[in-house]
């Protein structure tokens, strides 16, 4: 008891003293760093070595057991084939459109979801429920429902006259429709999102807007838009980080193809590792880890500082 | 916005619209799923001509030896062992990260953080297990789902446990707890709430996951679930009813999940999104 309550008294300075924080440290903290060693062991071994190592072995000829130093020749390989320097384009291409759809349909989706409307709690199940759903199954679902000619979307298109692109088969569309089934999966995640954040705004902002007559739409533009802006920032954000990363629907829907010409980097990875390339996909691995970071990262903390300034 | 009386008109529109883009899709992959072979061959998008769910979900069973049997056996061990480890260890973290403030917390929280953004790097990742000797193991899978979970457990975590008041620690002290009785018999048990929506997020999360099964766990015989119908897509391009009934069968643990813990799911996803 009495050497409890004097190790408690020992613990206080740590947080203040410098000099006196080896001494104390030696004492027993109730708050052990070695409580986070076995998390970090694994997260370090697993996932930060990796990632470190990548830099070098995407420099080399790499098989595994064997591997030679050849300097930036997989970076040239890369951006040299037209086949795996589309791939980039397409990345970023999938990752605009499908964040750009799931921020402006998820502020819509959400701003009916809170308005006066019957059965908003089945709706908003509804819509959320494709996000936890298997992407794979979702992609081999609407694979089908794509069919050109037999697919139950062009079917229907048919029936009021418009006739549908062939969805998957069009290299003008492959990339497209993958995302629209990226969206259809993921805005239900927006969704909720946005959600919290415009029911996070005091109903009074509303009731004084309308006090002064200001309708619907200026409300929106002038009270939801600017306060759910935190919301935008983690939907942008979220689905930015995703959509670059994105791989499983992309793999369960066209493989890539037509050609390449729905191939993201993420597939070229998964290619030239089947292929044998090692040294060749982790060089893929590291461009996707610079153009995650180099777009996210800046993001991040121009939306953070532009939060202080305001 | 702000008027009370609902809109009906609005909200007649609102529901055809969610039920034709969120219900048909499934609707057509249970249609589907309780078709013959040659009617779900056509793609239809009908009522079955005889409705034979039962029959197909055994035949997707029986195929290949039962190997659906053992992939939801894989992937019931991957999921509970996964989650079960990383929410112990995310929570042990979170609380030392919290309660004991060092220089070592800044590059310890951006090293997280580089979690949930950077994409793993997966041939090196492979090399690394192969020279512990866990590729190709179930427990190097589940060491792998590990390490990509943590970071988003103990985000999640971290910001709860700021809400439990410190004195709580300190009477625990006083009353003579050393450091893990401090953790597991006070701490952790007042976690539950956050602790629910973290195995719910990641249950789903890790039951779903196809790219590190697919990479991690190569080979026919290991298969999870998700593979499971990777590998059916291939080979049944004639049974489309039995690809159908297999996406049925392997979506009823999220679907269960869902109906129960609907709210800490929402939560979880959520937490953190609007305060900015």
């Amino acid at each position: 008891m009495a050497n409890t309550v004097q190790t408690k008294a020992a613990v206080r300075p740590v947080d203040t003293q410098q000099p006196r924080a080896t001494i104390a440290r030696r004492q027993k903290s109730p708050y052990p760093f070695w409580f986070m060693i076995p998390a970090g062991v694994i997260y370090t071994v697993l996932f930060l070595v990796p990632a470190a190592v990548a830099f070098y072995f995407s420099l080399t000829r790499w098989t595994l057991f064997d591997q030679e130093f050849i300097g930036l020749d997989n970076y040239v390989q890369f951006f040299e084939e037209p086949a795996l320097v589309s791939g980039l384009t397409h990345t970023l291409i999938f990752a605009v459109v499908t964040c750009g759809l799931k921020v402006v349909i998820g502020m819509a989706l959400a701003v009916l979801l809170t308005s006066q409307i019957i059965g908003r709690a089945f709706l908003r199940s509804v819509a959320f429920f494709p996000v936890l759903v298997s992407t794979i199954g979702v992609g081999i679902a609407f694979t089908v429902l794509m069919n050109p000619t037999r697919g139950a979307i062009n079917g229907a298109l048919g029936v009021v006259g418009v006739q549908g692109p062939g969805w998957l088969t069009d290299p003008q569309w492959a990339l497209l429709s993958v995302a629209f089934v990226d969206v259809w999966r993921g805005v239900g995640l927006a969704t909720v999102i946005y959600m919290a954040g415009i029911l996070s705004i005091p109903q009074e902002y509303f009731e004084a807007a309308k006090v002064d007559g200001a309708g619907s739409g200026q409300s929106f533009w002038h009270i939801v838009l600017p306060l759910a802006k935190p919301a935008t920032v983690t939907v942008l954000i979220l689905s930015l980080i995703g959509g670059l990363r994105s791989f499983d629907l992309i793999w369960a829907m066209t493989k890539g193809g037509p050609g390449f010409t729905s191939d993201v980097i993420a597939s070229v990875i998964y290619k030239q590792y089947q292929a044998g390339f090692y040294g060749l996909s982790t060089a893929g691995n590291v461009i996707l880890f610079l153009l995650v970071t180099g777009i996210v990262v800046p993001l991040f903390w121009w939306f953070n500082r532009k939060g202080v300034e305001a | 916005m702000t008027s009370r009386r609902p809109n009906y008109l609005l909200s007649a529109i609102a529901l055809a619209l969610f039920s034709v883009i969120f219900l048909l899709p499934f609707a057509f992959i249970l249609f589907t799923a309780a078709m013959n072979q040659e009617e779900a061959a056509t793609f239809r998008f009908s009522w079955p001509d005889n409705w034979q769910l039962i029959q197909n979900v055994k035949d997707v069973f029986r195929t290949r030896d039962y190997i659906l049997v053992v992939a939801f056996i894989n992937s019931t061990i991957l999921t509970v062992a996964s989650v079960a480890v990383m929410v112990i260890l995310a929570a042990m973290v979170a609380f030392v990260l919290q309660r004991r403030k060092s220089r070592w917390n800044v590059p310890i929280n951006i090293l997280m953080l580089a979690g949930l953004i950077i994409p793993p790097a997966v041939v090196p990742t492979i090399w690394v297990m192969q020279e512990l000797g866990i590729f190709k193991t179930m427990h190097g899978l589940i060491l792998v789902e590990i390490a990509f979970g943590l970071s988003f457990c103990v985000l999640l975590f971290q910001a709860f446990i700021s809400t439990i008041p410190r004195q709580l620690d300190e009477a625990a002290i006083v009353d003579g707890a050393g450091p893990l009785g401090l953790f597991f018999r006070i701490i952790f048990p007042l976690l539950r709430p956050v602790i629910v929506t973290v195995v719910v997020v990641q249950t789903v999360f890790v039951w779903n996951d196809f790219t590190n099964p697919l990479y991690f766990l190569p080979g026919d015989e290991n298969a999870t679930v998700q593979l499971t119908l990777f590998n059916f897509q291939s080979q049944y391009n004639t049974s489309y009813n039995l690809l159908f009934a297999d996406i049925l069968l392997i979506t009823i643990p999220p679907l269960l999940l869902f109906l129960f813990f609907q709210r800490q799911i929402v939560s979880g996803l959520t937490a953190g999104s609007v305060k900015g």
